[in-house]
C-alpha cells in the first residue's frame, strides 16, 4: 500500500506542516505528545479537514483541496482504533462488531468475522455490553469491529495508552497478528519507543507538526538524535533475528542473524520462529580486542560506520555487524582514550541481562519485493 | 334477626352510593376523553419540533441561539394567560397566521379542540426540549465520530447511535409533556374558552364545577380521575425509563 499525505493545517498557534509518502505493512507516527501525530491521523480518517494539502491512498484520493475533494469519513472505508474504545453501549458486542459490516458494499467486504473474533480471541465475550468489559477487552473488541466492516487502510491512535502494562502486553501480540496475517496496512500513532520498535515496518517521526525524519523502522531506530531527551536512553537499534535454539536448563533462547548469534534470556518465541530484538544503545559497550572470560554473553564483531555527538558526555557509534547494524552509547572520553573513529573495528559486547526476551516482537520474515 | 338484616340492608346500600357517586356523567367522561386525545395529539405533534430544537440548541452554534432559547422556554415564565392571548390574535380567525390557516388549508384552531392542543403543545414545549437536549449534550459525540468511520452516513448514525442513546430523554420528555398538557389551563380557556365536549378539558370542567352550586361531586370526581391519570402516566415513565436504562447501562 501506498499512502501520501502533503497537508497544512493551523490548530489555533499550532501548525501542522506535514509531508511523506510510506509503503509500509505498519507505518508508525512517532513522536512527543503534541507533535500533531492525532491531528495527521484524523485527517487521514476525515476526522479533521486540513486547511490545505492533499492525501490519497492507493492512488485513490480522500483530500485535495485544490480541486476541492474532500472525502467523508463513512465514504474512505479508512478503519479507525481510537485510544478509548469508543464501543457502543447500546449494543452488545456480536451488534458492535457487525455493526460497520452493514455499511460496506457488499462487493468490497472481504473480512471475515469468524476469523477476526478468533484472531483477537473475543469469542467468549459476544453477548456482552462493553460496560462488563475490561480495558484490554474493551480495545480488543475496538480493534475488531474496525476490521469487520473491511477496511482498506487501518488507523490506530494510541491504541495501548490507556492500558497498564500488563493489558499492553496481552494486546501487542493480537497487533502483530493483523499486521502479519490479515496483511491491512495499518498506520500505528504511538510515543512509546517500545511499541514502535516491535511493531512497525515504517516510521514517520514527527516533531512540533513537521516530519523529522521517515523511513523503515531499523534505520530510523539508528538515528538516535530524533529521540527527546527522556527517550534517549530508550533508543538503539532493532534487528530481525531467527530463533535457532532454546535452552530450557538455562531459559535462554538463542538467535541468529547476519550479525551473528544472540542469547536472550526468556524468549517466549519458538525454534524457527522470527523475533524483532531491540537492543538498546546504553547496554552496549564496544571494545578494540575480542574480550575473553566475560559474563557478558553476545560479543559481535563489526566496524564503526559513524558517530553521533550526544547531549553532554556522551556520543553514539553506530557500528555494522555483518551488515545489521547496532548502535552503542559510550562516553566521549572512552571514544577518545580509545581512539574509536569511523572505519576502525570493534567488538560490540550485550550484556544478555540487558535484553528482555519477553518484549521481542514476532515479525514474518522479511519479503523482497 | 330483623335489625341485623336492616344493618346489613344500610351497609349495602351505602356501598351501592358511593359507586354511584363515582361513576361519573356523560358529560365528565366526555372532558377527560377530551383532556387525553388533546395531550396526546399534543405530545405527538410537538416531537419532532422538540427534537430538532433540541438538538439546535444542543449542538447548535449559530447567530441567536439565545434568542432561540429564550422563545421556546417564554411559555414557562410568562402567565399562562398571556400565553393564551398571543395564540388568539395570532391563530384567531382574524389573527395573521389563523387567517391564512384557514384560507390555504380549511384549518380553524379557535375555539375548537385542534385549537386547544397548540395552546398544550405550546405550554408544554420547553419541559420536551428541556429533557431531550439533557439527554443530547449528554450523548458523547466521540460515538459519532467512530460510527462515522466505520461507515455510517449523519442519518444512519442519528438513527443508529443518537437516537436509541437519547430515548429515556425523549421518553421522559413525552411524558412531561402529555402532564403538562392534562393540566394545561390558562392558555386553553384564554385561547379557545371552555365549551364542553369542544374544548372542555379535565381542568376546565373541574373549574366549571366549582363555579355552579351543587359541583362539588363532579369537581372532586373530576380530581381523582387527575390523580389516577398522572400517578399512570408517572409509573409508566418510570418503567420505560428503567427498562431503556437497562438495555442502555448508562
Amino acid at each position: 500500500m501506498t499512502l501520501f499525505v502533503d497537508v497544512r493545517h493551523k490548530l489555533g498557534s499550532f501548525e501542522i506542516e506535514a509531508r511523506f509518502e510510506t509503503h509500509g505493512q505498519l507505518t508508525a507516527l512517532f513522536g512527543p505528545s503534541g507533535s500533531g501525530k492525532t491531528s495527521l491521523v484524523n485527517m487521514i480518517g476525515g476526522l479533521l479537514k486540513p486547511t490545505s494539502g492533499r492525501i490519497e491512498a492507493n492512488g485513490q484520493v480522500f483530500v485535495d483541496t485544490k480541486k476541492h475533494i474532500f472525502v467523508p469519513k463513512y465514504r474512505r472505508r479508512i478503519g479507525y482504533v481510537f485510544q478509548d474504545a469508543r464501543l457502543f453501549p447500546h449494543l452488545t458486542v456480536i451488534q458492535n462488531l457487525r455493526y460497520g459490516r452493514w455499511f460496506t458494499p457488499s462487493a468490497e467486504r472481504y473480512a471475515d468475522l469468524d476469523q477476526i473474533v478468533e484472531l483477537l480471541g473475543i469469542g467468549h465475550l459476544m453477548e456482552r455490553r462493553p460496560t462488563a468489559l475490561s480495558g484490554g477487552e474493551k480495545q480488543r473488541v475496538a480493534i475488531g469491529r474496525a476490521l469487520a466492516a473491511s477496511p482498506r487502510l487501518l488507523l490506530m491512535d494510541e491504541p495501548l495508552a490507556s492500558l497498564d502494562e500488563a493489558r499492553k502486553a496481552e494486546i501487542l501480540p493480537y497487533i502483530e497478528r493483523l499486521r502479519d496475517e490479515l496483511k491491512i496496512p495499518v498506520v500505528y500513532v504511538s510515543h512509546s519507543i517500545a511499541e514502535v520498535a516491535r511493531l512497525a515496518s515504517d516510521i514517520v517521526v514527527l516533531d512540533k507538526g513537521k516530519v523529522a525524519a521517515t523511513g523503515p523502522t531499523a534505520d530510523i531506530m539508528l538515528r538516535t538524535e530524533l529521540l527527546s531527551l527522556e527517550d534517549q536512553a530508550e533508543g538503539g537499534a532493532v534487528i530481525d533475528m531467527q530463533v535457532v535454539e532454546k535452552d530450557a536448563r538455562f531459559d535462554i533462547g538463542v538467535l541468529r542473524s547476519a550479525a551473528g548469534e544472540m542469547r536472550v534470556p526468556g524468549l517466549h518465541a519458538a525454534v524457527g520462529d522470527h523475533v524483532r530484538l531491540r537492543v538498546r544503545a546504553r547496554d552496549v559497550m564496544l571494545a578494540l580486542e575480542k574480550p575473553n572470560r566475560i559474563s557478558g554473553l553476545n560479543v559481535l564483531s563489526g566496524r564503526v560506520v559513524s558517530m553521533e555527538r550526544m547531549q553532554g558526555a556522551h556520543v553514539d557509534a553506530i557500528v555494522d555487524c555483518g551488515g545489521e547494524m547496532l548502535v552503542a552509547r559510550i562516553t566521549r572520553l572512552s571514544a577518545e582514550t580509545l581512539s574509536i573513529r569511523p572505519g576502525i573495528q570493534v567488538f560490540a559486547i550485550v550484556k544478555s541481562v540487558s535484553l528482555d526476551g519477553s518484549a521481542a516482537g514476532f515479525v514474518r520474515p522479511r519479503v523482497e519485493t | 334477626m330483623a335489625h341485623f338484616d336492616q344493618r346489613r340492608y344500610v351497609r349495602q346500600e351505602t356501598r351501592l352510593s358511593l359507586l354511584e357517586w363515582l361513576k361519573l356523567s356523560p358529560d365528565e367522561w366526555i372532558a377527560v376523553r377530551l383532556s387525553i386525545i388533546v395531550a396526546s395529539w399534543a405530545m405527538i405533534a410537538s416531537l419532532p419540533l422538540g427534537i430538532a430544537v433540541a438538538f439546535l440548541l444542543a449542538r447548535g452554534q449559530f447567530w441567536g441561539k439565545s434568542v432561540l432559547n429564550g422563545i421556546v422556554h417564554l411559555p414557562l415564565i410568562l402567565p399562562p394567560v398571556v400565553t393564551g392571548y398571543l395564540l388568539l390574535i395570532t391563530f384567531g380567525r382574524r389573527g395573521p397566521a389563523g387567517a391564512f390557516l384557514e384560507q390555504c388549508c380549511g384549518i380553524v384552531l379557535s375555539f375548537r379542540w385542534t385549537g386547544a392542543v397548540l395552546a398544550c403543545a405550546v405550554m408544554a414545549f420547553p419541559l420536551m426540549v428541556r429533557a431531550i437536549r439533557l439527554s443530547v449534550e449528554a450523548v458523547d459525540q466521540r460515538l459519532e465520530a467512530a460510527a462515522g468511520t466505520l461507515g455510517a452516513s449523519p442519518a444512519w448514525v442519528f438513527a443508529t447511535v443518537t437516537l436509541p442513546l437519547i430515548l429515556p430523554g425523549i421518553i421522559a420528555g413525552m411524558i412531561l409533556c402529555f402532564a403538562k398538557a392534562m393540566g394545561e389551563f390558562g392558555a386553553t380557556i384564554t385561547f379557545v374558552s371552555n365549551i364542553p365536549g369542544e374544548t372542555q378539558t379535565l381542568p376546565s370542567a373541574i373549574y366549571t364545577f366549582t363555579q355552579v352550586p351543587g359541583g362539588d361531586a363532579g369537581a372532586m370526581r373530576l380530581t381523582l380521575v387527575s390523580i389516577a391519570i398522572a400517578m399512570v402516566a408517572l409509573v409508566a415513565s418510570e418503567i420505560m425509563a428503567r427498562r431503556v436504562g437497562q438495555r442502555i447501562e448508562l
